[in-house]
């Protein structure tokens, strides 16, 4: 699944020091959930995000265990602290070992 | 091959538990999963909120959020589907909230249960009934 | 007796009211500031047929209908990303992206309100898709896209998404007129074991429900569709294929005269809708 996936995650650009914003995060992917099968009866392997996580400045926002019952391309909406301005770190764990990554800067 | 009255009987009893089972296997498990993640400890019915239509309009993509506050974790179970597991939110010291929502699927009509581990150690539990409705001509 | 038949009479009046799966009367804005017109009067070649056009949008859950009111939220719009990468992409011995011709993205707004369009030099009705591919062969030497397919479906939502708002305004007559009404007669002709035709579900039907969903008008300003059921985009003929299919006949391709006739048709029933793809339905 290294192709074709696409994180997108939307961050104010601005915020006051001390406020709380809502971020919002959905990565193009399949979540193959194991259970199918193909034309010919044969169970199609699982193939998922199995984590994702949100750090600012190198402390932890978020950090999700998804299983195969989340929806095909995964989104999530949270809420973060913005104590300073810095870097949003997003990242999502693929079952064959991929990872994904996005940042965001935040001004206050 | 014909059958007597109590041999179709037997037959429809067996049919009924064939039907039966799957999700009460289902069930179990996640009594299981919850367990694990509670260790056997005592949950209360107050200080967690769980968001879910009371109809979805597709089991493919249900939206779900849950809440509590000054909770460290929160686990999400689909208490019939094949697994029950969905996801499990582990908040981090810069949580704005100790709340998430995502997008999840559903089996069928279902109990969706959300079990938050709370600051002081203790743990809550809300649960959801979404009735998840058949397509049309299409399925 | 007398109260007997106001009973049954508030009944009949109630019924409806009860259990018709009909549209809603929400506003459908999207990202707080893209106002779409969602319901506006029929075009004139639906006099006697329909009063009103409505859009699909109106016979979703209200929590269907949230996804498509903001980008961020609707899956679709992922898919319009990935169709700007592919439009600054060079391809093809010519070596040419889109971008190299048309510019930005948003410059073509306006262009998927008027197909399928006629097209002068080529003697023909031509959807988008295959304006894209006659671009793709002769202009850029790239391999045409098969129909409907992920690229193809792609770029069409990435069309559609910069023409949001904009009423959809297909020509009917002149040199269209022939296949124009060609789609017509499609439109109204049963098939299948079912013996169903396009109109006897979304004309005479919308607003009831069939099983546990609703039927809508079956426009098509709102495709390309994210549909939550097979998660992806979802091109117009591949619609029509999958009704057609669900009437138990034998179906016409994605691509075909039939389904290209059938998409400029259907398409002027809605004209004066907005144009709202990538819309977000069941």
């Amino acid at each position: 699944m290294a192709s074709g996936v696409k994180p997108r995650v939307k961050v104010p650009k601005k915020a006051a020091a001390g406020d709380v914003i809502t971020i919002k995060s959905l990565i193009s992917h399949k979540m193959e959930s194991g259970q199918r099968k193909d034309g010919s009866g044969n169970l199609i392997p699982r193939s998922i995000i199995n984590r994702f996580t949100c750090d600012f400045n190198g402390q932890n926002v978020i950090d999700v265990t998804l299983e195969p019952a989340i929806s095909t391309n995964p989104y999530f909406e949270f809420e973060a602290q913005v104590p300073e301005a810095g870097e949003f770190k997003f990242t999502w764990y693929d079952d064959d070992g991929d990872v994904y990554e996005e940042t965001k800067s935040i001004a206050v | 091959m014909e059958f007597t009255r109590r041999e179709t009987l037997a037959l429809g009893a067996g049919a009924a538990l064939m039907t039966v089972l799957p999700f009460r296997a289902s069930a179990a498990a996640a009594e299981d999963v919850i367990n694990e993640f509670t260790g056997g400890a005592a949950v209360a019915d107050a200080g967690i909120d769980l968001t879910a239509p009371e109809i979805a309009e597709n089991g493919n993509t249900v939206p779900v959020s849950v809440s509590a506050e000054g909770a460290t974790s929160i686990l999400l179970l689909a208490t019939g589907n094949p697994t029950p597991g969905v996801a499990t939110f582990n908040f981090g010291p810069l949580a704005g909230a100790q709340s998430a929502s995502t997008r999840i699927r559903l089996a069928g009509t279902q109990d969706v249960v959300a079990i938050a581990k709370l600051a002081d150690g203790s743990f809550a539990r809300a649960s959801k009934t979404v009735k998840v409705t058949i397509g049309g001509c299409g399925g | 007796m007398k109260f007997k038949a106001l009973t049954a009479a508030v009944a009949l009046f109630a019924a409806p009211m009860a259990f018709a799966g009909g549209a809603d009367d929400d506003n459908l804005v999207i990202n707080g500031d893209l106002e779409i017109t969602t319901k506006a009067a029929a075009p004139q070649h639906l006099d006697g047929v329909l009063d009103e056009v409505i859009s699909g949008w109106h016979f979703r859950s209200d929590e269907t209908q949230a996804l498509e009111m903001d980008d961020f939220d609707n899956p679709g719009m992922i898919f319009v990303d990935q169709a700007v990468d592919q439009w600054n992409t060079a391809e093809g011995s010519e070596g040419k992206s889109c971008a190299d011709c048309h510019g930005a993205p948003e410059d073509m707004a306006g262009v998927k309100a008027v197909y399928p369009k006629w097209n002068e030099a080529a003697g023909e009705v031509r959807t988008l898709q295959m304006q894209m591919n006659d671009c793709r062969t002769n202009r850029m030497g790239a391999d045409a896209w098969k129909y409907d397919a992920g690229d193809a479906i792609n770029m069409v939502a990435l069309m559609s998404s910069v023409s949001r708002g904009m009423p959809v305004n297909v020509a009917t007559d002149g040199p269209a007129a022939e296949l124009w009404q060609k789609g017509k007669d499609l439109y109204y002709t049963r098939t299948g074991q079912l013996e169903l035709s396009c109109a006897n579900c979304h004309e005479d039907n919308y607003g009831n429900y069939i099983r546990a969903d609703h039927l809508s008008q079956g426009q098509i300003n709102g495709f390309p569709a994210y549909r939550l059921k097979n998660a992806k985009l979802n091109g117009v003929h591949s619609r029509f294929k999958g009704c057609v299919r669900d009437t138990r006949a034998e179906t016409y391709s994605p691509g075909s005269e039939e389904f290209i006739a059938l998409e400029l048709y259907v398409a002027s029933r809605g004209n004066g809708l907005s144009v709202e793809g990538p819309s977000v339905r069941n």
